[in-house]
C-alpha cells in the first residue's frame, strides 16, 4: 500500500465518515454539563490565587512590600517578580519582553506585579489590596501618534526605533510603473479599531507541583506546547519535568495563545506552597490579557485598468501594538503579505510598522492581521468599481487569482474556489436585481435624494433604505513556519489499536470548540472502516501526546489531519497484512468498512475489525503507529519571506443585505450569504458552524465591538459595555460550502474557521454605502458615523467618514524582490517525515 | 470570579418587619429585592452594606391588583417579567409593559422587580466599574472620591438615571406608596426623584417602596421608545415615554418624559402643552419633538456620544407620538414600539 | 454570616451550610460539585450561569440561595431523565449547536423554559427568548436550528 498520505483515497468520493454531518465526539459531554473546563477543576488542598495588577499605565516599580498581605490569616504565599527567575519571555523569540510579575516597570494598567495564594478567592483578593507597591509614574502613551511624538519616553528599549517595535518594507516589482500603466489610481485611508476575542470562558489555570520537583499545569490554553516550552524557560525547570494539559477551551479565537502571568504565577505559587493553586481570571482581567485585534491605520494606493484589473498595489499599515510584543512581528507582516492571494496583483509593495503603546498588548485574533487590510482593499475595490462603472461582483470575478500559481510576493497558491463562491452568493442573494433595484434611480451611484434631517419629518415618512454589498477574501490554512525555528514536525499523532477493536488517538492538538478532537476521530475511522465512536481521542497533554504546535493559524485540521492519516495508513497496512495472510489474498484486495476487514470483491469473507486487530497484534506485537506532518518548505527567498506561506489558502465571498435608518443611523442586518472554499467539508456541520461563527464575529467587529481607552484606562472592560452581538443583532446566515479538493489537505480539506470572517466587514461597509451613499472608511461603523455622513451629503460634500491623516513616519528602505506573479506553483515537494 | 463581600442577610416576612429592620440598622443596611442592580454593584464594591434587608419573602409586595377602569396597583416586588406579560397592563398601559419588557435580558427580568427598576442606581461609565478600575482612573465623587470625572469642574455628580419604567410611570401619572416605621405616604412618582447622581431618590432611607399605583387608564394612550446599542442587556441611554389622552383625533392631555439623559427622568411640559388641543399631524409632531428635546442634557458618560443621544431625543419623541397617531410606517424595530 | 439551607436541585434535596453572601452559582459549583453551571462575568451581563428556578430562567450569579428555600432548582445536570437526554440536548449535539460548549448549559436551560411555555415557538420568539445568552462561537444559527428541531420532536414524539 502507498505511504502517500492521500494514498488510495485520492479522488475518492464514496466516504462513510468524511462529509457526514456527524455530532462532534465531545458534544454529548458538553450538552450534559460534564465537560471539565479549567475552572471546573477542584483538587484536594487546592489554594486560590489572584494577581495584583498595576493601576498605572506606565510607571517604574519601586519597593513592593508584601508584609501586610502575608500576615493576613488564610494567606499561604505572596510572590513578586523577585520570587521568579529574572528572565524575560515572549511567544516569539524576537520579542522576549514580558515578565510575569513586573520588576522594573509596568507598561499598562493591568500589568501584574504580585500574586497571592490563599485559602479562598476572597482572602486572596483581600490580601492583594494589602500589598504596598511604590510606583514612580511615567507618561503613558495611549496612541500611535503619542508614541511617535515622544521618543524620549521609551516603553521598551528594543525595537526598530523609539517605541517602534517593527518596521518592515517589502517590494515586489516596479510599483511606479504599475501605477503609470493604470487608467485609475485610487489612494484611500482607512482605520480599523482594535477589538478583543471575548471568549465566554475567562482564562483559568490550575498548577500542581509535586515534592519530586515535577509540575503539572492545567490551563485554558490554545497552545500547550508553547506554554510548556516557555514555562521551562521562565521557571528554570527542565521541560522534561513539566506537564501542560490544555483543558477543553471555552472559546479562544486567538486569545489563549501566549503564556500568561496567571499561569506562571500559579506554577510558582504551587511550587512554594506545595499545594495545587488555581488562578481564574475575572472578565476585566481578560480584557487586560487581550492579545486581540490590532487597531490599524492604513493607506492604500491601487492602480486599475478600465476593465477593473489591478496593475499594482501599495499598502502602508500602522499597528497600535500595545505594551508588549506578543505575536506582533507576525501580525505586522500579516497586515501585508496575504493581500496578493485573492486577486491578480502583479506588483505589490507593503510597508508596515508596529508601535508600542501603554495598552494591553495586541496579538492574534481570528484572521490575525488580515481583516484590517482586507477591509481597506475591499472597500477600495467597491469605490473603484463605481468609478469604472462596473458591477463589483463581476469585477471581482474577473480579477481572481489563478490556481496553482505564485503571487507577487512568492506565495504558492493551489486550488481556488472563489469564483464559485461568488457565483453562489450572487445567485442566492439575488444580487443582480437588488444591486440595481434598491436604488430608485437604478444606477450604481449614491442615492440622489437628500436624506431628511433627524426628527424633522415628524415621524411620518419611510426612513430606512436597503443596501447590498459584496466582498471577498483569502486566508491561510496553517502557517508554514513554527513560531520558533526548527525542522521538527508541526504536528504528530500516535494511533494505538488493540484486540478490543478500539483505537486510541494521541495528539497535542487542542479543541477550542472548533472540533479538532472530532476530526482526529473521523479520519482514522474513515481509513480503518470503523465508527468514530470506536475511536478514543486523547488530546493536548504534553507528557502523553506528540507535539502539536497549537490551535492557531487554522492549522489543526490540515496538519493534525495529515499526521492522523499517515498514522492510520501505517496501522491499516499492518492489519491488512495480517488479514491477507489469514484469508490468503493480497493485502491490496482488502477493504476496510462496516467495522470489518475483508476481500472487497467477496465481502462474505470479511472478518470483524476487532478480530483483524487481534490477527495483527498476534503477528506484529503491540500496534502503535505514529504519523508526522510538516508543511512544504515554500518560504520566499527574501528576508520576511517566512510569514505568509501556507500549504494552501481558503477563499470566501460574502454578500450582506441590510437597512440603514436615515434618522437614527442605526443599521439592521437582514441576511448574510457566505460562500467558502474549504477544499472539502470533512464534516459539513462543523464547517458551517465555523463559518457562521466567523460571520458573527465579523458582524461584531463591523458594527459595535471596540477595545477602547479613555483617560489611560480601558473604557469598557465588561460584557455589558463591550458590545457583543446577541441573537437579536445576528441575522440569518446562509452558508455555501464550495469544495475544491486541494492536493495539500487531508482528503482535500482547507481551513474554515478564520477566513470567512474577513469579507463580512467590508461587505457591510459596502452595503451601507449602497443603502445611503455614505462611505464609512472606519470600523466599527456607528450610528453617529452614518449621521455624520448623511449630514455631509446634505451639505453637498463628499459623504465619507473615516481617518483624515496618516502619521509622519519613515519606513525602512524596502527589500526589493522580483515579483513572482503568475509563475507556476512549485510541484508538491517530497514531504518531510515520509519513510 | 467576582464575588459578593460578606454581609448579614435579613429576610423579614412583613413590610412592617422590613421597615423595622431597616430603621434599626441605619446606614449600614440596604434594601434588596431581585438583586440584579445591587449585587453587581456590590461585587464591584460600589456599595458595601453590612446588612441586607431582603424583600423577596414578603408576599404582600408581589402581584398586580385592580384593573384599567379603577386603576392598577403593582406590588413593588412584582417581577419585570410579570409586569411585561400582564394582559391588563399590556392592553391599557402599553408603555409600561413595553418598558418592563425592554429591561436588560429575559433572565434578569425574571429576577428584577418593578420597584427595583424604579429605584435603580444611577449609572455612569466612570462609576459602574470595579474597585481596581476606579482606583486606576481616580475615584469619583459617587464612590470613594472627590470629583466628578465627567464634569470635573462641577460640584455635583452627573450619573444617569437609567430606569426604563420610571419615565413611563411618570408619564402615566403613577403614584408610589412608601412605608416607614413612622407611617405610610403616597406621593406622585415624580416626587421620588432628585436631580443628583448620588442622592437621586427623594425617599428617606428608612422608607420602603411598597406599591406603585396606576391611575385609571381613562382613554390615555402611551408609548415608550428606548435607545441602546443592542436589543438586549443594555441599559437605556435614552428613553422616551409619551402619554396622550385623545378626544376623537384631538389631543386633550399629554405628558412627555425623557429618561437616561440626566440624573432623573426629565419631563417636557412645554412640548406636552403644545400638543393639547391639536391633532397629531406630522407637522405638530415635528414641532413638539423639537421642544421635547430641550430638557435632555446628556453628558459623555454612557454608551453612544452625548450629542447623538441629544439628537435622538427629537427623533424618538417624534416616533413615539407618530406611533400613537397611527402614523408609524413599516420598518420600525417592532420591539421598541409599544 | 452562615446559613443552613435546604436546596432542592435537580429533584434532590441538599442540606448546605454556606455563607449567605455566596451566590447560587458559587454554591452549585463549589459546594454541590455541579460544575455544569458556567460563568462568564458574574454580573448578570452574559447569561452563561442561567439555571431554572421553579421553571424560570434566572442568573445564578445574582441569586442568593437563602432566598431559594422551597424552590425547585434545575441545572444542566438535571435536564436528562434516567439517562435519556432532553430533546434539546439531543438536538444541540446532533446539529453542532455546542461548539466550545461553555454557553451551552445556560442556553439549554433557557430554551427548555421557552419550550415548556411555548411548545412551537417561531424563530423570532426563540431569538427573543435567547437574547440574554451570549455565545461567541456559533453565530447562534445552529442554536436556533436545534431549538426548532427539539420543538418539532417534542411536538411529534418519535
Amino acid at each position: 500500500m502507498s505511504e502517500d498520505p492521500r494514498g488510495s483515497f485520492e479522488g475518492k468520493h464514496e466516504f462513510t465518515v468524511i462529509g457526514q454531518p456527524l455530532p462532534k465526539i465531545d458534544a454529548w459531554a458538553k450538552v450534559i454539563g460534564e465537560t471539565k473546563y479549567a475552572d471546573d477543576l477542584f483538587l484536594p488542598r487546592m489554594a486560590y490565587g489572584r494577581l495584583l495588577r498595576s493601576p498605572h499605565g506606565h510607571a517604574r516599580v519601586g519597593r513592593v512590600d508584601t508584609t501586610r498581605a502575608r500576615a493576613l490569616p488564610g494567606v499561604y504565599a505572596v510572590i513578586t517578580g523577585a520570587d521568579l527567575p529574572r528572565v524575560r519571555f515572549g511567544i516569539l523569540p524576537v520579542s522576549q519582553d514580558e515578565e510575569a510579575l513586573c520588576t522594573e516597570k509596568v507598561r499598562m494598567v493591568g500589568d501584574a506585579v504580585a500574586a497571592v495564594a490563599a485559602v479562598d478567592e476572597e482572602t486572596a483578593e483581600r490580601a492583594c489590596r494589602l500589598i504596598d507597591v511604590e510606583y514612580e509614574p511615567l507618561p503613558a502613551l495611549m496612541s500611535i501618534e503619542e508614541s511617535l511624538a515622544h521618543p524620549e519616553v521609551r516603553i521598551h528599549e528594543y525595537g526598530d526605533g523609539p517605541n517602534v517595535h517593527k518596521n518592515v518594507s517589502l517590494q515586489f516589482g516596479d510599483i511606479e510603473a504599475a501605477f503609470a500603466r493604470a487608467d485609475l489610481v485610487r489612494e484611500d485611508v482607512f482605520f480599523f479599531e482594535g477589538n478583543t476575542h471575548l471568549p465566554m470562558e475567562q482564562h483559568a489555570a490550575v498548577a500542581a507541583a509535586g515534592p519530586d520537583g515535577k509540575l503539572t499545569l492545567w490551563s485554558s490554553t490554545q497552545t500547550p506546547h508553547y506554554v510548556h516550552r516557555l514555562l521551562a524557560k521562565i521557571l528554570e525547570t527542565p521541560a522534561a519535568h513539566i506537564r501542560v494539559v490544555a483543558t477543553p477551551v471555552g472559546g479562544g479565537f486567538g486569545g489563549k495563545l501566549d503564556p500568561f502571568a496567571h499561569e506562571i504565577a500559579a506554577c510558582r505559587l504551587s511550587q512554594l506552597t506545595g499545594r495545587p493553586v488555581k488562578i481564574a481570571c475575572t472578565r476585566e482581567e481578560v480584557f487586560y490579557i487581550h492579545r486581540g485585534r490590532h487597531p490599524v491605520l492604513m493607506w492604500i494606493k491601487t492602480g486599475f485598468t478600465r476593465d477593473g484589473d489591478i496593475t499594482g498595489c501599495h499598502l502602508r499599515t500602522w499597528l497600535d501594538g500595545g505594551a508588549y510584543g506578543s505575536y506582533g512581528v507576525a501580525s505586522t507582516f500579516y497586515t501585508g503579505v496575504i493581500n496578493p492571494v485573492t486577486y491578480k496583483m502583479p506588483v505589490y509593495k507593503f510597508e508596515g510598522a508596529r508601535i508600542f503603546t501603554n495598552k494591553p498588548p495586541c496579538g492574534p485574533k481570528r484572521g490575525h492581521g488580515t481583516p484590517q487590510p482586507r477591509f481597506a482593499l475591499e472597500c477600495q475595490l467597491d469605490k473603484a468599481a463605481e468609478q469604472l462603472g462596473l458591477d463589483p461582483a463581476e469585477m471581482r470575478k474577473r480579477i481572481l487569482a489563478e490556481p496553482f500559481t505564485k503571487t507577487a510576493n512568492h506565495l504558492t497558491v493551489t486550488t481556488i474556489g472563489l469564483g464559485e463562491c461568488i457565483d453562489r452568493v450572487v445567485e442566492a442573494s439575488g444580487w443582480r436585481t437588488k444591486w440595481r433595484g434598491f436604488r430608485s434611480e437604478g444606477a450604481s451611484t449614491a442615492p440622489s435624494e437628500p436624506p431628511p434631517e433627524p426628527g424633522r419629518a415628524g415621524g411620518a415618512r419611510a426612513r430606512t433604505r436597503r443596501g447590498i454589498g459584496i466582498a471577498c477574501s483569502a486566508y491561510l490554512t496553517g502557517a508554514g513556519t513554527a513560531v520558533y525555528w526548527n525542522n521538527m514536525p508541526h504536528s504528530g499523532v500516535i494511533l494505538r489499536a488493540d484486540r478490543s477493536g478500539g483505537v486510541a488517538v494521541l495528539c497535542g492538538a487542542t479543541d477550542i470548540g472548533q472540533g479538532s478532537d472530532s476530526i482526529l476521530a473521523y479520519l482514522p475511522a474513515e481509513i480503518l472502516g470503523i465508527d468514530p465512536k470506536d475511536v478514543h481521542v486523547h488530546p493536548a497533554d504534553t507528557s502523553l501526546t506528540p507535539v502539536d504546535l497549537g490551535s492557531y493559524s487554522s492549522r489543526v485540521t490540515l496538519m493534525c489531519g495529515m499526521a492522523a492519516i499517515q498514522a492510520s495508513q501505517r496501522l491499516r497496512e499492518v492489519i491488512a497484512q495480517a488479514v491477507a495472510r489469514k484469508l490468503e489474498v493480497e493485502p491490496g484486495a482488502l477493504a476496510f468498512r462496516e467495522r470489518k476487514v475483508g476481500v472487497a470483491a467477496d465481502w462474505e469473507r470479511a472478518v470483524p475489525f476487532a478480530q483483524a486487530v487481534e490477527l495483527a497484534e498476534t503477528t506484529h506485537g503491540v500496534l502503535a503507529f505514529a504519523g508526522s506532518y510538516a508543511p512544504p518548505k515554500r518560504a520566499g527567498k527574501y528576508k520576511g519571506g517566512g510569514v505568509g506561506p501556507s500549504p494552501c489558502y481558503s477563499y470566501s465571498a460574502c454578500v450582506v443585505e441590510l437597512s440603514v435608518d436615515e434618522e437614527t443611523g442605526e443599521i439592521e442586518l437582514h441576511d448574510v450569504w457566505i460562500g467558502h472554499d474549504l477544499g472539502r467539508a470533512l464534516n459539513p456541520l462543523l464547517a458551517e458552524g465555523q463559518i457562521e461563527g466567523s460571520v458573527y464575529m465579523g458582524i461584531g467587529e463591523a458594527l459595535m465591538e471596540g477595545q477602547i481607552f479613555r483617560k489611560g484606562v480601558h473604557k469598557n472592560p465588561s460584557l455589558l459595555e463591550y458590545k457583543s452581538p446577541t441573537t437579536l443583532e445576528t441575522p440569518e446566515i446562509h452558508t455555501f460550502l464550495v469544495e475544491t479538493d486541494d492536493p495539500e489537505g487531508p482528503f482535500g480539506a482547507k481551513e474554515a474557521g478564520q477566513g470567512p470572517l474577513l469579507p463580512v466587514i467590508p461587505a457591510i461597509a459596502n452595503a451601507v454605502y449602497h443603502a445611503v451613499g455614505v462611505r464609512c472608511d472606519e470600523v466599527p461603523i456607528t450610528p453617529e458615523m452614518i449621521l455624520k455622513g448623511l449630514e455631509l451629503r446634505r451639505q453637498g460634500r463628499p459623504a465619507r467618514v473615516g481617518p483624515a491623516r496618516i502619521p509622519v513616519f519613515t519606513f525602512k528602505a524596502p527589500v526589493v524582490v522580483e515579483s513572482a506573479f503568475g509563475q507556476p506553483a512549485d510541484a508538491i515537494a517530497v514531504r518531510p517525515f515520509q519513510p | 470570579m467576582m464575588r459578593l463581600p460578606p454581609f448579614t442577610y435579613l429576610a423579614p416576612r412583613t413590610v412592617a418587619d422590613a421597615a423595622q429592620a431597616l430603621a434599626s440598622h441605619g446606614a449600614a443596611a440596604m434594601l434588596v429585592a431581585g438583586g440584579t442592580d445591587l449585587y453587581p454593584n456590590m461585587k464591584r464594591r460600589q456599595f458595601e452594606p453590612t446588612v441586607l434587608v431582603g424583600l423577596l419573602a414578603i408576599r404582600e409586595l408581589r402581584g398586580v391588583r385592580g384593573g384599567a377602569r379603577e386603576g392598577i396597583t403593582l406590588g413593588s416586588c412584582t417581577t419585570l417579567s410579570a409586569v411585561a406579560a400582564h394582559a391588563e397592563i399590556a392592553a391599557h398601559y402599553p408603555a409600561l409593559a413595553a418598558a418592563a419588557g425592554l429591561v436588560s435580558s429575559p433572565q434578569l427580568r425574571n429576577m428584577g422587580t418593578i420597584g427595583g427598576n424604579v429605584c435603580v442606581d444611577t449609572r455612569c461609565n466612570y462609576y459602574n466599574q470595579t474597585y481596581e478600575w476606579r482606583k486606576a482612573v481616580g475615584f469619583c465623587t459617587k464612590k470613594d472620591g472627590a470629583i466628578c470625572l465627567v464634569a470635573p469642574g462641577s460640584p455635583r455628580c452627573w450619573a444617569v438615571s437609567s430606569s426604563d419604567t420610571a419615565p413611563v410611570l411618570w408619564s402615566l401619572g403613577a403614584r408610589v406608596r412608601l412605608h416607614s416605621p413612622t407611617g405610610e405616604r403616597t406621593i406622585p412618582v415624580e416626587a421620588l426623584f432628585r436631580d443628583d447622581g448620588i442622592e437621586y431618590l427623594a425617599k428617606r432611607p428608612d422608607e420602603i417602596l411598597t406599591e406603585i399605583l396606576l391611575p385609571p387608564a381613562d382613554g390615555w394612550r402611551s408609548a415608550y421608545l428606548k435607545l441602546r446599542r443592542r436589543g438586549s442587556f443594555d441599559f437605556p441611554v435614552l428613553g422616551v415615554a409619551v402619554a396622550v389622552r385623545m378626544e376623537g383625533d384631538v389631543v386633550r392631555d399629554a405628558r412627555i418624559v425623557v429618561g437616561a439623559v440626566a440624573s432623573q427622568p426629565r419631563p417636557a411640559p412645554a412640548a406636552a402643552a403644545a400638543l393639547v388641543g391639536g391633532r397629531l399631524t406630522p407637522e405638530l409632531i415635528a414641532r413638539v419633538s423639537g421642544l421635547a428635546a430641550g430638557p435632555a442634557k446628556p453628558l459623555d458618560n454612557t454608551d453612544f456620544t452625548h450629542p447623538y443621544r441629544k439628537k435622538m431625543t427629537r427623533v424618538f419623541v417624534a416616533r413615539a407620538l407618530a406611533s400613537l397617531a397611527g402614523l408609524a410606517p413599516a420598518g420600525w424595530p417592532a420591539e421598541e414600539v409599544a | 454570616m452562615k446559613a443552613r439551607l435546604s436546596l432542592t436541585v435537580n429533584g434532590e434535596a441538599h442540606d448546605v451550610l454556606v455563607p449567605v453572601h455566596k451566590t447560587l452559582l458559587e454554591v452549585l459549583r463549589e459546594d454541590l460539585g455541579l460544575t455544569g453551571t458556567k460563568h462568564g462575568c458574574e454580573l448578570g451581563e452574559c447569561g452563561t450561569c442561567t439555571v431554572l428556578v421553579d421553571g424560570a430562567p434566572v442568573l445564578s450569579c445574582l441569586a442568593l440561595p437563602v432566598d431559594l428555600a422551597g424552590a425547585t432548582i434545575t441545572t444542566v445536570e438535571g435536564m436528562a431523565e434516567g439517562g435519556r437526554l432532553h430533546p434539546l440536548q439531543q438536538a444541540f449535539a446532533e446539529l453542532g449547536a455546542a461548539q466550545c460548549g461553555y454557553c451551552t448549559p445556560g442556553i439549554l436551560l433557557t430554551a427548555q423554559a421557552l419550550l415548556a411555555d411555548r411548545p412551537s415557538p417561531t424563530r423570532q420568539e426563540i431569538r427573543e427568548a435567547l437574547a440574554g445568552n451570549l455565545c461567541r462561537c456559533t453565530g447562534y444559527t445552529k442554536i436556533l436550528d436545534a431549538v426548532e428541531l427539539a420543538a418539532l420532536r417534542i411536538g411529534v414524539p418519535r
